[in-house]
Formats: structure tokens, sequence, C-alpha cells
């Protein structure tokens, strides 16, 4: 049976926030007389992770995704409850702690702007506490696994965004942590560049049994990712389970269009019971719940003359958009 | 071990940051240039302090020449490492670029401080030593072991103190995010830290003494160097560096417990 790697228990986080009226008179009132008030971001949360888990952190701005993936890598001091990570306390950045996590962060970067990637993973490489030959070897092998040998060389500041998230990610990789926190690392990244970042990242997880902790906009990253997702809904856990039976949850019925070979047959399908959405002259769209589609299917290849049909999946961002505005979704 | 390691580190952070400055030619070429000026506007404007007066506080212009070059090698070094570091914490803090640092298994205070270097200064620390050079000749300065030790302990003592003053400021940046007006102003005070002590009046010596003690980094170091210092101001000056330090260092550990992040 897998250990746990991160244990959370009862976990709390209130941050002093100044609000400031609009205006002239607002902004002298709030340069002369501040109005703080203490808000909860974060309340009252548990979970565990076991070790080689990609878990996904799902919610809307603001929900407080980032700012819990901030308290388990140590940034930032609870103010309830206990986490504890690979069987450290993070918020104290013990050495050994720190050699065995990493964060990237899509919006942020830690590469030498004037300088090759190369430099900077080196210099990295020393702060790890890694031998030239060592550190000559991880980036030999994490270059050619992110594909990016050829940008080596080249000043950062030279490279697109997608070869720079990468060399980002060779930098944050280059001590082989076995915990790797990802905060949206795919932003901004065209399409291939995002598979591609996805690809490493299930490869990397594969070859080394690490530990994802990922946040993410791009519903992508996510289904092709993870199998298990936490929601945070202002700063509470609203689902934490199988992404699979979230998505079934939210989304129990399947649409299925029917191309019949001629406009009769449409028009005798109309009106056999089957719940229909749209039809026009031979094609019609009927939804049919998950648990009956096979049974459906069925009786429609057997009594109708049947063309071709489709089954559409609903669109994925739009069950995911549920889930961030929704409270709850126990399964 | 640890040393070792430390010591690694430092001479990659040395490579980088000459590798980027390097990357910029000209900008090399125009900080040098500006800071032969530099001293030299320096000297003319002291020069001009002279004209009329033999002496000010007690201090001939060749005697005060003295204070310059401690002042011009204390400026390379704050050029050199304080400026390009100490400006960036804010700037690290606003933008929350601080979360790498404090994600690497090395002390945060020695990576934030030390992983820039800008090499123009180098020009105004050899320019300050050749500066000094010249007075002990003027001022006909017998140089000896004891005279060499103390000279070098105050002005290790000034960049502490200047260096823990700066850092202090910086830090105050996790509860109050934007101080960058406060270091220019302590930029601003280490200007007067090019005249002697003695030639401010009874009130701004102690304010510049007690409460600011930029007094303590020029004055200090070049009464030692005329051999005029009396050795409870080296003391007071060695006790002044290491409660500084000593400060700074709790407080920065202090005030990472506050540190918040910046949103994403």
């Amino acid at each position: 049976m897998l250990k746990n790697i991160i244990e959370v228990k009862n976990l709390s986080k209130s941050f002093d926030i100044s609000s400031k009226e609009p205006g002239l008179k607002g902004t002298i009132k709030h340069f002369f007389k501040r109005k703080t008030k203490s808000l909860k971001v974060i309340k009252d949360i548990s979970f565990e992770i076991k070790e080689g888990e990609i878990v996904g952190f799902l919610g809307a701005n603001g929900a407080g995704k980032t700012t819990i993936l901030k308290m388990l890598c140590g940034l930032i001091y609870p103010s309830e409850g206990s986490i504890f990570v690979s069987g450290n306390l993070p918020f104290r950045r013990k050495e050994n702690f720190l050699k065995n996590i990493t964060l990237i962060m899509g919006q942020k970067q830690q590469l030498i702007w004037d300088l090759p990637p190369i430099e900077s993973f080196y210099l990295n490489a020393s702060i790890y506490d890694l031998d030239k030959f060592e550190a000559k070897k991880r980036i030999k092998k994490l270059s050619e696994m992110l594909e990016i040998e050829d940008e080596l060389f080249i000043p950062v500041r030279k490279l697109s965004l997608g070869q720079r998230m990468k060399s980002e990610l060779l930098a944050a990789l280059i001590h082989e942590p076995k915990i790797l926190f990802l905060d949206e690392p795919t932003l901004g990244l065209d399409i291939n560049a995002q598979r591609n970042l996805r690809k490493f990242l299930e490869k990397y997880n594969k070859e080394t049994n690490a530990t994802i902790c990922l946040t993410s906009h791009y519903m992508k990253d996510i289904t092709s990712l993870c199998k298990r997702v936490i929601c945070v809904h202002n700063g509470s856990i609203s689902y934490d389970g199988k992404l699979n039976l979230l998505l079934k949850k939210l989304s129990p019925v399947k649409e299925i269009l029917i191309v019949c070979k001629s406009e009769k047959d449409a028009n005798q399908l109309e009106n056999s019971g089957f719940n229909v959405k749209n039809k026009s002259k031979n094609e019609i769209t009927i939804k049919v719940e998950n648990h009956s589609i096979t049974s459906s299917l069925k009786t429609i290849l057997n009594n109708f003359d049947i063309e071709d049909l489709f089954i559409n999946e609903p669109p994925i961002d739009e069950i995911i958009g549920k889930i961030l505005i929704k409270k709850d979704h126990n399964v | 071990m640890n040393l070792i390691r430390y010591l690694k580190v430092y001479t990659k952070f040395l490579h980088t940051s000459l590798a980027s400055e390097l990357e910029y030619k000209t900008n090399i070429l125009i900080d040098l240039i500006t800071a032969i000026l530099s001293l030299l506007g320096s000297i003319f404007l002291l020069y001009i302090f002279f004209q009329n007066n033999e002496s000010i506080g007690g201090w001939e212009f060749k005697q005060a020449l003295i204070i310059q070059g401690i002042y011009t090698i204390l400026n390379g070094i704050t050029n050199t490492w304080f400026n390009p570091n100490l400006t960036e914490i804010v700037k690290h803090i606003r933008e929350g670029t601080l979360d790498f640092v404090l994600l690497k298994p090395i002390d945060s205070q020695f990576f934030i401080s030390l992983k820039k270097i800008t090499p123009s200064g180098f020009l105004e620390i050899i320019l300050g030593f050749c500066l000094l050079l010249y007075c002990i000749k003027i001022n006909q300065i017998k140089i000896h072991l004891s005279f060499l030790t103390l000279s070098l302990i105050t002005i290790i003592c000034s960049i502490c103190i200047l260096y823990s003053l700066w850092f202090f400021i910086s830090t105050t940046t996790i509860w109050f995010v934007k101080t960058w007006n406060a270091t220019e102003v302590l930029r601003s005070f280490l200007y007067i830290g090019r005249f002697p002590l003695n030639s401010f009046s009874f009130s701004l010596r102690i304010f510049f003494s007690v409460f600011i003690p930029i007094a303590f980094i020029t004055t200090i170091p070049s009464e030692v160097f005329l051999g005029i210092s009396q050795t409870w101001k080296i003391l007071l000056e060695v006790i002044v560096a290491m409660v500084f330090l000593f400060t700074s260092r709790k407080f920065w550990l202090f005030a990472l417990k506050f540190y918040s992040s910046a949103s994403s």
C-alpha cells in the first residue's frame, strides 16, 4: 500500500486585507487610516496525497488553490491546522525538505534573463550541491526528455515562451525532487507546447514516481494528467475524489447524433419515446443517460435504418465550469 | 563543508552575474566613465569647501581627502554588491519571486545579498584605494602592521554597518511592500559621509552618530588612518557593527514569518 506523502489536517489561513473606498476622499482616508479586516482564505481543509499521485486542484480565481500550494511547499505559514509533507513541517524549510520539493509557477521565472539557460542550470546545481559531472548528466537527460537540447545555449530573452517554460522546468527539476508543486505551468503556451509539457510531466511521473500537485485553468492539463481532483470553493474543499466520477455526476447524459437513411426514419425515431434535443431533415439529436447508452443504441440499430451516428461527450470546459461555481459536489 | 559549498555557490554567483553584465559592453563603459567623473567631481567639491578655509572641523584638505578615499571605497562596494542585490529585495517581494529564493536549500539572506555584482563598482574601489595611497604619501603616514590591521577592521565594520542599515530597510518591504524611497534616503545620507563629522553642528553629530550612524562609516576609519582615533571609538564601531549585523539577521528571519507571497 502506498504511503501518504502529504497530510493536511484542519488547515486554515487568514490574511489581513485592507479595503479602500473609491475617489479622492477614499484615497485620503485610506492613506491616513486603513480599514483592515481578517479574511479567512482557507477554511478548515483536510486531505491526504499518496506517493506518486498526480492531483489537480480545481477552483475559480481566488478560490485558494495557490495559497494551498504555497502552504504545502512552506512559503506561507498556516494560521491553524497541521501540514506534513514527506514527514516535515514545510514552513520550517529544512534543507532536506527543500531538496525534495520544487515549485513551478507559470507566470514567474527564475532563469537568468540575459544568459543561456544552461548557466542557470549549473547555478542551481551548485545550490543543490551537485557535482559538475552529475549536473551535466541530469541536464543531458532532462533536456532530451524536454526536447530543448538546441536551446540550452541561447540567451533566455531570445527564447519563445514555450522554450522558456521547458527551461524553467529543467531548472526546477535538476535536483530530482520527489514532490512537484505546479501552479498553472502551461499558462500562455500554445496548444503544442501545452501538449509537450503534459507529455513530459506524465513521463516524469512514471519514471521517477514523483508526486505532482497541479493547478491549471486549462482543463486538458487536468483531464490528461490527474485521476484525482480536489475542488476548492471559497477556501473550502467542495470535492475530493476521482475526476471521472465527478464528470459522470455533473454530466449524467450524453448526446447522440443519428443520421437516418430518410426523413421518414427520422420522423419515426422522433416519435419512438427518446428525449429529442433537435431534428432537421434526416438528422436527429437525442439525449441519453450514461447508464442506458448501450441499450438505447441497440434499440436504435435494430429498429431503424441508420446511415451514421455520433456519440458526443459534453464539452469538458462546460462541466468544469459548473465545478467552479458550485459549492458542493458530494458523489 | 558548508563553507566550501557556500564558496562554490558564490563563485557561481560571480560567474553568472559577470557574464550577465558583460552582455552589455556599452553600459559597463558608461558606468566606468561615471565612476571616474563622480570621484573627480567630489574632489572638486571638497576643494571648493576648503578654498576659503584652511580647515573645517579641525580637518585640513589633505586629511579630508582620506574621508573621500574611504567614501569612494564604500561607494564602490555599495555599487558592486549592495545596490544590485538589496534594491532587488523590494522587487522580489512585490513580484513574489522571493518564493524561488526561499525554496532553495541555501541561506536566503546569503542568496539575496550576494547573487549579483556590478563590475563597474570595482573601479571605484580601486580608485578609492589609489586615493588612500596618495593620502598616505601627502599626509606622511607611516605604515605598520597595527595601522593596517586597525584600518582594515574599521573599514570592514563600516561595510557591515552600511549593509545592515540597507538590509534592514529593505526587509521592511515584507510589511510595507514599497520602501524604495527609504533606501534612496539612506544613499543620500551616505553622501554626508564624505565630510568629517566635526564639520557638523553638535545636534547633527549626535543624529549621524546615534540614529543613522553614517559618522562611524567614514570618519572613524579616517581617524585611524591619521592615527588620531581613540581606542574607545574603534571599539564602539566594532560593537555597533556587530549589533547591527546581528539585529538585521534576526529581523530578516522574523520578517519572513510575515511573508505572504504575491498573488498569482
